[in-house]
């Protein structure tokens, strides 16, 4: 029996390592359609996908759109502001009279832990989560991972550190979920104030100095430092955090061997890393935006799927 | 289980096999006036290994090289939400601009039709052959849709219900086609 999602992706703590396989595999096929001449195939013809996003987004939702785009269904962006959220509807309300309208999924970003559950078990559509307040970033997890088999060659057994704001990071944690599933190890590094208290005892390494990481780690992902941090007082200034936790070349240099370096943007430069880490040969952070399409084209595929049930019927025999 | 109701019967064994991709080869280049123009493309999985049998008869009687491709058709298939996402969908790449080329799609069994329904459609994507046409292996009858192939390796009749199960090497490990009628 092979693996299916549910009706809605809502973070990778709640998917099988099975599952995550099965997205990791089916996005392979589908970075080729991006390199086609015509990008598009009629998967998901007549399909309607609402993107529904409560925060600002510019990669995420661009790249969200390009999958549905290249896989023919048709769009619809709603952004909060200059929406009827901005008027005081509740989010159900606003999903309730999209699914009025004949929809087939929503696609959303909001700043509160836990919308996309809420919602997913509130409607019909499948819902998928674009970044839930700091909870989890799947789709971003999912990018994260498939671009460490293609650097690496497998996940499994592989150091990953990530490296930055923990605590308030939804990739950070779909990174966890979905890395400690698929039998990487995992840590992470940056001040005190930004780890979650604890964090060791779900089997996750904390370094409290970045040369250490550096030392350790095959694969470094290196979080953006969300300004708001520095004015709620996690961290003294954006230099002093530079000084001592910014990947730069003069620390990856005393590393024992080359580190693939990641970063799911938007970078800081100068902040959590040095323009010529992220410019560097070993970063492979386009790569990710590249991979991001895919990925989201196999997470769309696979959940418009739906009905196996069916299967047997419709086969029919022969290998057709 | 059912199972103990089918009965299985070898249609074509791995002699029987590889005569009729000798004369499938023969009537391709036929059918194509030469190989100046010819591309073969296969459509996932069988039908990629089914052309690079017949690409390399036809290279070691004429001494040219085969263009080849390969194709899934997956992502056209107009049963998505019937069938369910396939679990792993297969590569897809062309030898270049299809244009002005005659193109011969290579699968193993022909069925409904749907398959190289889908095939077409992807291939339009493509660029646009001078010609396309269609090679298999076993034409098992049951059209669903006006679809009929120029090259046939073996006519055989089964029932809806019915399988046929072609088995190459490279993939299974032995040669042979086997009917199995359904209960």
């Amino acid at each position: 029996m092979t693996a299916t999602l549910e009706k809605d992706l809502v973070g990778l703590e709640f998917l099988s390592a099975e599952q995550i396989r099965l997205i990791l595999d089916t996005a392979e096929p589908f970075k080729e359609v991006s390199e086609r001449q015509i990008k598009k195939v009629p998967a998901l013809r007549g399909k309607t996908i609402v993107n529904l996003f409560f925060e600002a987004s510019t990669r995420t939702r661009i790249s969200f759109e390009f999958a549905e785009k290249r896989l023919s269904a048709d769009t619809v962006n709603v952004a909060a502001s200059g929406s009827s959220v901005s008027k005081g509807e509740t989010l159900v309300d606003t999903a309730k009279n999209l699914e009025a309208m004949r929809i087939d999924m929503v696609v959303m970003r909001h700043g509160a832990s836990g919308a996309a559950q809420f919602l997913g078990n509130r409607i019909r559509s499948n819902v998928i989560n674009a970044g839930d307040g700091k909870h989890e970033h799947p789709t971003q997890g999912l990018l994260d991972m498939l671009t460490i088999r293609d650097k690496v060659g497998r996940i499994e057994g592989v150091k990953v550190c990530l490296v930055g704001d923990i605590m308030h990071s939804r990739v950070a944690r779909s990174n966890l979920w979905g890395l400690t599933k698929l039998g990487a190890e995992v840590a992470v590094c940056g001040p005190r104030s930004l780890l979650p208290r604890g964090i060791e005892q779900l089997g996750v390494r904390a370094f409290g100095r970045v040369e250490e990481a550096i030392e350790w780690a095959d694969v470094l992902n290196v979080l953006r430092l969300q300004l708001e941090r520095m004015e709620k007082g996690f961290i003294p200034s954006l230099r002093e955090y530079y000084r001592v936790f910014g990947v730069t070349t003069e620390r990856l240099e005393r590393a024992p061997k080359p580190l693939t370096i990641m970063h799911p943007g938007p970078m800081n430069r100068g902040v959590e890393i040095d323009s010529r880490v992220a410019d560097g040969p070993h970063s492979v952070i386009l790569d990710q935006v590249t991979n991001g399409v895919a990925v989201r084209m196999a997470v769309l595929y696979l959940l418009a799927g739906g009905r196996p049930e069916l299967a047997d019927a419709a086969k029919g025999g022969g290998s057709e | 289980m059912p199972r103990a109701q089918t009965n299985n019967s070898t249609l074509l064994d791995a002699r029987a096999l590889a005569r009729a991709l000798q004369r499938m080869a023969l009537e391709i280049i036929e059918l194509a006036h030469g190989t100046e123009v010819l591309v073969l493309v296969g459509i996932q999985r069988r039908g990629v290994e089914l052309a690079a049998r017949i690409a390399a008869i036809i290279e070691e009687k004429e001494g040219v090289r085969i263009p080849r491709g390969a194709i899934d058709i997956t992502l056209y298939r107009d049963d998505l939400e019937l069938v369910g996402p396939k679990p792993v969908i297969g590569a897809t790449h062309l030898p270049g601009d299809l244009s002005g080329k005659h193109v011969v799609i290579v699968d193993d069994v022909l069925y409904t039709g749907r398959t190289v329904r889908a095939a077409l459609d992807e291939l339009a994507d493509f660029g646009r052959p001078r010609r396309i046409s269609l090679a298999v292996l076993v034409d098992r009858g049951g059209r669903e849709l006006p679809i009929q192939a120029d090259v046939v390796g073996e006519t055989v009749k089964v029932r809806p219900g019915g399988r046929v199960d072609v088995r190459i090497e490279e993939l299974d490990g032995r040669d042979e086609v086997v009917v199995v009628e359904g209960p």
